[in-house]
Parts: structure tokens; C-alpha cells; sequence
């Protein structure tokens, strides 16, 4: 479904009627996922899927217009010594360098997400994010990372958390909404479910795991609570809802278990950079430094690859 | 969530490649004889059996045929080794040896596990990652206890039996040696073992390791061999304790056999357990409890949670879970790394495999299968489901031992406990509920030896394992497991 064509009336959901999570459970299947051999043309195949999938990412107090546009250049330009590279998905930055960074991109396909909600904590009137959410878009933002409000959602206030995320999503228009559940502060798998329940009936396009400001950040079993919501989500409305772990995923390794994960847990039809996305700003070197050793054999020096 | 009209693809697009496991790193002998008196020799019988990859049905190696002669000069080596060395030896001095052979298991671990996949035809990431470790556990724990028998049951005079005739089944062939031979020798008692004779070659590989060890001549001997053999080591006279783990008809001849005489013995026998999910569960994670309850090692496990019994409200859910789960699961070669499930054992396993889904199915059941591919050569059997069971349903009552899961319903907890108590079996249960209370209900009520609450299929060498009813006498494992090998006066 396009982005336009809202659901016609968005409900919160009964949340003690969502799906208990057992974590011993969860772990258990994760470590299945890990025990997985992923060898030659599939390695390489997840590889560059990888690549397209990651939202590069800078979101740092000291990030300035330079920092900005040498990383769109390098979102565009991956490795250039090794022809048939897909690009990057996006770009995530804060919505001061959205348009310096949509302009750095020009017409190369490639998305500007930028955070918005008072990233990372959330703490600001719900007006404030709600203009900051429609400066971000009308500099040409299309997508926003918003987060969600941890304390009002662990206070019980589901209402108003869910209400805030609906009324951003209204503010995104057209501009896809990742809702950033940052699951380091949730406490449990249950609140993740719950919070991922939430999230999806609110109108989220995406849910994702973290800021990358707090830790624990994104983890293998957070991240396959969170698709087995999707999962019946959209066996309940039919509605296909993208998945983003973000922050912790810096090795190719880790990054192609997150696959396999997705691949047994949703399946065929969410492996495109518009049902998956992998926040990272190390990820993409390693990717490389293993695409390449996959051709070459032998592995190359770090100084090979571009640091931007 | 009663119908699903969204559906999940998992056999399009990316899919793993190959990951075989490598086969370069050991040699398996074209003949082997029998293990006796510290040795191999040569069966008095003259003959020899092969022993067939069931994943390709080529032979992998040949296998002596013990008779009654060559049954007879092992038990003489054991009685021997018990009276003149082991039961002498200072049990510290037992012990040491039982961990050495735990630690040449471990090191020669990866070897272990592929023989095990290639004979079996289970899958690697089953061997590598449980049989064979866990074989090496079982060996350090009864290492650990072969000089503390006297703090294992206090204010008795633990004594060794003598010398135990054990026989074991094809379905996990090392780890089922290694919970006999382990008490057993820890006890002070010699051993006649007789391994299945579609799967003998980790025990034979088992003999190089207790020769790598040091073990006086005759303390353990193998003799490989069918049923006839089998009989022999029980029946023999100067056997004084006989353990066997197999199928309840076989079980009940022993315990015939053994009617009479003085012999002490322990039977682990079938089972048609109860996995229980009750509405309140972890619904995701108790379908991965049933996944791994009935299709681990291809259904070959004797507490197999072979009857599912789910709350009517969750039913549809969890059947459609399952069923998308079943896609995902990779049948296939034994030796890669990405199988879920392998090979069926034998050629005679899959007909009695195959013969129990057309009564299934000619008893109005509805099967389900995954939708996967197999191999044209060896023997396969799909992952599969039947609905609409009930209780009076042979597939119900009657263990199947393959990857064949009877799914039927309850409403109430008193319900679901009547029919998981409902057979004549009782080796294991599983209760999936995210209540405390019921948990404790449900594992005081069902009559099993061992119940898993919100997993299943785990196994710990402290932990002791047994049947109730037809599921068999005695228990096995954990402190349990050495009374079994002792007098205690």
C-alpha cells in the first residue's frame, strides 16, 4: 500500500492481549540462527544485499556540513575498485544537515532520513517535535526517524504514546516514519512486543531498535521479537511492516546472521532495502573488506577502504 | 487470527549454500572385528555385516557378527579384567581413566561427530553440538564420582556388581555408550557392550579411544552384532547386570528373559509423550518447543514430544506457526552444517515410518508435510503433521520414532492432563504455560519420568532419566544412574 492511503481508523490495540515472549526461548533460536554456515554465492550474494540495506549514519553533536557531504560520498561511491556494488539505502543525519545532504546526493537514488522527535530522548513538547518533524521533511527528508516517548510508554501511558506517534506520522506526509522503540530502555522482550504492537497500529512504516546512544542498542533477540510482531501484525491486517536494528552491528559476520534471521522469520518478501534496513556507520567497510576477500582470497589492509 | 490469507515465502530468492562438513580429517576401516580383551579380533563366526550411510546407502565399512563363542570370550574377558584389576584398582585410579577417556572424546571430538552423522545419518549440527559433547560430559561427571561413592550414598557399603552386559539403541549411538559404560565403570564393574547394528561405528571408534587410554585389557569389550547378539550378552550366565535402551516389545522379551535369575537390570524403553501448550504460553517459543520436541535427530528419540496437545483458543494460531516454521526447516545432508534434519536411520525405520502415515491418514486424520525436497538416494521422511486425532487413534497410542507429530486439542488444564496421562507410556512430558502455578500442576500430575517446562529435549549428565510404565525400569544418569550399577548393602 502506498504511503498516502492511511488506515481509515487507527486503534491502540489491547496490549495485554499481545503475544508473551519467553527470553530463554528467544535465545535459543538465536543461537540457531548463529550456527548457521553461510559459504560463497550466498555470502557474497548477502553481502552486497547487506550493502543496499545500510542507512549510513552520522548523528554526533560535532557533525558539520563537511562531515555530512563526505559521507554522501561515500554512500555513493562504496568502493569504486570493485565494480557491481549497490549503493547505500539512505543517510541518516539530524535535521540541521538534511538539506546539505540531499543536495550532496543530487539525484544518485539515494534516501535522506533524518532524525527528528528531539532524538535522542524524546524530552520535548509534542509541538516541538511536530515542527521539527516538518522542517526535517520540507527540507527534503524522506524519511524520519522518529523515537518514541520510554517514559511515558513505561508509565502505562500507552494512549499518549501512541497518539504521538500517529500524530508524526500525519506531520511525515509522504515521508516514510521509522519508530524508534530504543529497546535498551524497555526493560524486556514483552515491553518490546508490546512496544512494537504499538508502534505498528500507530501508523509506524518501519520499527526499529535504537538510537545507538544507549546500550544495550540493537541485539539478535530484541531484533527477532520485534519481526515476529511484524510477522503477525501482518497476518492480522495484512500490512507489510519494514524492520531497522540499529547501533551495535559493525561486522559482516553479525550482519549476515541478521539475515538468516530474517530470512526464517519473514521470509522472501522482506529482503529489499524497503523492508530492511541495517543502521551502521563501521558496517559497510567490513562488508567490503569482505566482499573483497571473498574475490581476491586474501584479506586487504583497513587503508584500502575509504573512512568518511 | 483463524485464517491467513498472507502468506510468507521461504524457498524463493537467497537461499545457503553448500556448507558440507569435511571428511578428510579421519579414516573409517573397510573391516572391523570384535573388541575383546583390550583388542581386535576376529568373530569365531566367521561373519561379517555391513554397516550403510542411510543419507546414500553406500556401505561404509564391514562389521563383525558376534555369536554366542564370541559373547562368551567377552564376559570371560570382563569377569577376568573385574576380578583381577578393576574391581581391585583404587577408585581415585578408576577415576583418572574415566576422565582420560573423556578427554581424548573431546579432542577427538570433530572425528566423532562426522562418523556419528555418516553412520546415522543424523545431522552434524546435532553431533558436533549435543551427542558428542555430551558423551564427553557424561564421561567427566561419573569420572568425578568413581571415588565418592561412599558420599553418594552414606551409611551404605557401595560395592561393584560385576560385570554389566549393556545393549544400546541406533539413535544416538556414542552418547547411549557413553551413559552405560561411564556409571558402570565409575562403579568398579567391567562391561560387554553391544551396539546397534546399523550404527556401531562410533562405539568401535569408542574402543580405539579406550585403548588410547590406557584401560586394563577387558574391562570394556564390544562385540557388534542384531538382536541374536543382543540376546546372548543377556542371557549369558556370568552376566550380573543387564542394561538395555530400545523398543518396549524388545524390552519386555528381556525382562522375560531375566525373570528368574539374579540379575539386576535397567530398561529404558519407548515413549509417546505430551507436549502441552497451554493458551498462556509464549506462543513463538513454545512452537520452537515443538519443533525441537518432535523433529530433533529425525524424530529418533525415545521422549520425542510426539503428541501435541494445544489449548482449543491458540490451536489455529499455533498450527499455522508450526506449519510456517516446517518451511523453514532444511532437510537434507547429514554432513552440512545448515541441515535440520537428516537421514532416517534404516531402510526398515522409514517403512514402519511410512506404514504409520497411511494409517494416519486411512484413520481420517489430516496430514501436513513441508514442503521440501529430498534426495532421491537414501532414506527420507518430510517433516510432518496430523490434525483431527484423537485418542483412540493408533497414530496416537503408538510410538512412530520418526518426524511425525499427532496434534490434538484440550480445553481445560484437567483435560490436557488426562490425555497426556491417557497411554501406556510415560518417559517424558512438556508443559509450555507462562503461569508458575500451572507448571508445578502439570509436572506434579503427569506420570513421566522427566518433564520440561517451557523447553524440552534437554539433557544434563546430573539429571536422572527414566520411564514410568511401558517407558521402562530403572533410571539412568545423576545419582540415580550409579545406584543402578552398585549393591548397596
Amino acid at each position: 500500500m502506498s504511503a498516502k492511503e492511511k488506515p481509515k481508523t487507527l486503534q491502540l490495540p489491547d496490549l495485554d492481549r499481545v503475544a508473551l515472549v519467553d527470553e530463554v526461548g528467544v535465545e535459543e533460536r538465536v543461537a540457531r540462527f548463529r550456527s548457521r554456515s553461510i559459504k560463497n554465492a550466498s555470502k557474497v550474494e548477502a553481502l552486497k544485499m547487506i550493502l543496499s540495506m545500510i542507512d549510513l549514519t552520522t548523528l554526533e553533536g560535532q557533525d558539520t556540513p563537511g562531515k555530512v557531504r563526505q559521507l554522501c560520498q561515500k554512500a555513493i561511491h562504496l568502493h569504486d575498485g570493485m565494480p557491481g556494488l549497490p549503493h547505500v539505502a539512505a543517510v541518516c543525519v539530524y535535521p540541521p544537515m538534511v538539506g546539505i545532504a540531499k543536495k550532496a546526493l543530487g539525484n544518485h537514488n539515494i534516501n535522506v532520513a533524518s532524525v527528528a522527535t528531539a532524538f535522542p530522548s524524546g524530552m520535548a513538547p509534542r509541538q516541538i517535535k511536530l515542527e521539527e518533524t516538518r522542517i526535517a521533511v520540507a527540507d527534503g527528508a524522506d524519511e524520519i526517524d522518529m523515537v518514541i516517548s520510554r517514559g511515558e510508554f513505561l508509565q502505562g501511558h500507552y494512549e499518549f504514546v501512541f497518539d504521538e506517534i500517529a500524530a508524526i506520522k500525519d506531520a511525515c506526509g509522504t515521508a516514510h516514519l521509522k519508530v524508534i522503540l530504543e529497546t535498551g530502555e524497555l526493560g524486556t522482550l514483552d515491553q518490546v512486543r508490546k512496544a512494537s504492537m504499538l508502534a505498528m497500529h500507530a501508523g509506524a512504516d518501519f520499527i526499529k531498535t535504537s538510537t545507538g546512544k544507549i546500550q544495550p542498542a540493537a541485539t539478535m533477540p530484541v531484533t527477532l521479537v520485534m519481526l515476529q510482531a511484524i510477522r503477525d501484525f501482518y497476518f492480522a491486517t495484512g500490512r507489510r511492516i519494514g524492520m531497522k536494528p540499529a547501533g551495535g552491528i559493525s561486522d559482516a559476520k553479525l550482519a549476515i546472521h541478521y539475515l538468516v534471521m530474517l530470512h526464517e522469520t519473514l521470509g522472501q518478501a522482506w529482503f529489499s532495502p524497503e523492508w530492511f534496513r541495517f543502521g551502521a556507520s563501521s558496517l559497510a567497510n567490513d562488508v567490503l573488506m569482505q566482499l573483497q576477500k571473498q574475490q581476491s582470497g586474501v584479506y586487504q589492509s583497513a587503508d584500502y577502504f575509504s573512512k568518511d | 487470527m483463524t485464517s491467513q490469507p498472507n502468506k510468507l515465502a521461504f524457498n524463493s530468492g537467497w537461499q545457503y549454500a553448500a556448507a558440507p562438513e569435511g571428511t578428510d580429517h579421519f579414516s573409517i576401516g573397510k573391516r572391523y572385528g570384535l573388541f575383546i580383551n583390550g583388542e581386535f579380533v576376529k568373530p569365531a563366526t566367521g561373519k561379517y555385516f555391513n554397516t550403510v550411510n542411510p543419507a546414500t546407502e553406500e556401505v561404509l565399512a564391514r562389521v563383525a557378527l558376534a555369536g554366542d563363542e564370541d559373547v562368551d570370550r567377552a564376559v570371560a574377558a570382563a569377569r577376568k579384567a573385574y576380578k583381577g584389576v578393576w574391581s581391585k584398582m583404587k577408585a581415585a585410579e578408576r577415576g583418572k581413566y574415566i576422565y582420560r577417556i573423556a578427554r581424548i572424546l573431546q579432542e577427538r571430538a570433530r572425528e566423532f561427530s562426522v562418523i556419528e552423522s555418516l553412520d546415522g545419518g543424523k545431522p552434524i549440527r546435532e553431533s558436533r553440538d549435543i551427542d558428542i559433547p555430551l558423551a564427553a560430559a557424561h564421561f567427566f561427571y561419573y569420572a568425578g564420582w568413581a571415588d565418592k561413592l561412599e558420599y553418594a550414598f552414606p551409611g551404605r557399603k557401595p560395592a561393584p556388581l560385576g560385570v554389566a552386559g549393556q545393549i544400546i539403541p541406533w539413535n544416538f549411538p556414542l552418547l547411549m555408550a557413553a551413559w552405560k559404560i561411564a556409571p558402570a565403570l565409575a562403579c568398579g564393574n567391567t562391561v560387554v557392550l553391544k551396539p546397534a547394528e546399523t550404527t556401531p561405528l562410533t562405539a568401535l571408534k569408542l574402543a580405539e579411544v579406550i585403548s588410547e587410554a590406557g584401560l586394563p585389557p577387558g574391562v570394556v569389550n564390544i562385540v557388534t552384532g542384531a538382536g541374536k547378539t543382543g540376546a546372548a550378552v543377556v542371557d549369558h550366565n556370568d552376566v550380573d547386570k543387564v542394561a538395555f535402551t530400545g523398543s518396549t516389545n524388545v524390552g519386555r522379551h528381556i525382562m522375560m528373559a531375566l525373570a528368574g535369575t539374579n540379575k539386576k537390570y535397567t530398561l529404558e524403553l519407548g515413549g509417546k509423550a505430551a507436549n502441552i501448550v497451554f493458551a498462556d504460553a509464549a506462543i513463538d517459543q513454545a512452537v520452537e518447543g515443538i519443533v525441537n520436541g518432535i523433529f530433533f535427530n529425525q524424530g529418533h528419540v525415545c521422549c520425542a514430544g510426539s503428541r501435541l496437545l494445544v489449548q482449543e483458543s491458540v490451536a489455529d494460531q499455533v498450527i499455522a506457526k508450526l506449519k510456517d516454521r516446517m518451511e523453514t526447516l532444511i532437510v537434507g545432508d547429514p554432513l552440512d552444517k545448515n541441515t535440520d534434519i537428516g537421514a532416517i536411520n534404516s531402510a526398515p525405520q522409514l517403512e514402519k515410518i511410512e506404514s504409520y502415515l497411511k494409517i494416519g491418514q486411512a484413520e481420517g486424520a489430516e496430514m501436513y508435510q513441508s514442503s521440501c525436497s529430498v534426495p532421491k538416494k537414501g532414506y527420507w521422511c518430510r517433516p510432518t503433521i496430523f490434525t483431527g486425532v484423537s485418542q483412540s487413534n493408533r497414530i496416537v497410542q503408538e510410538e512412530i520414532f520418526g518426524p511425525v507429530l499427532a496434534i490434538q486439542t484440550f480445553r481445560t488444564l484437567e483435560e490436557g492432563l488426562t490425555k497426556a496421562n491417557n497411554t501406556p507410556f510415560g518417559l517424558s512430558g512438556g508443559v509450555w504455560t507462562d503461569k508458575g502455578s500451572k507448571v508445578f500442576k502439570m509436572t506434579q500430575g503427569i506420570r513421566a519420568g522427566v518433564v520440561w517446562a517451557n523447553t524440552f529435549n534437554k539433557f544434563d549428565p546430573a539429571s536422572p532419566f527414566g520411564g514410568y510404565k511401558e517407558s521402562g525400569v530403572g533410571r539412568e544418569g545423576g545419582l540415580h544412574g550409579l545406584g543402578a550399577y552398585l549393591s548397596l548393602d
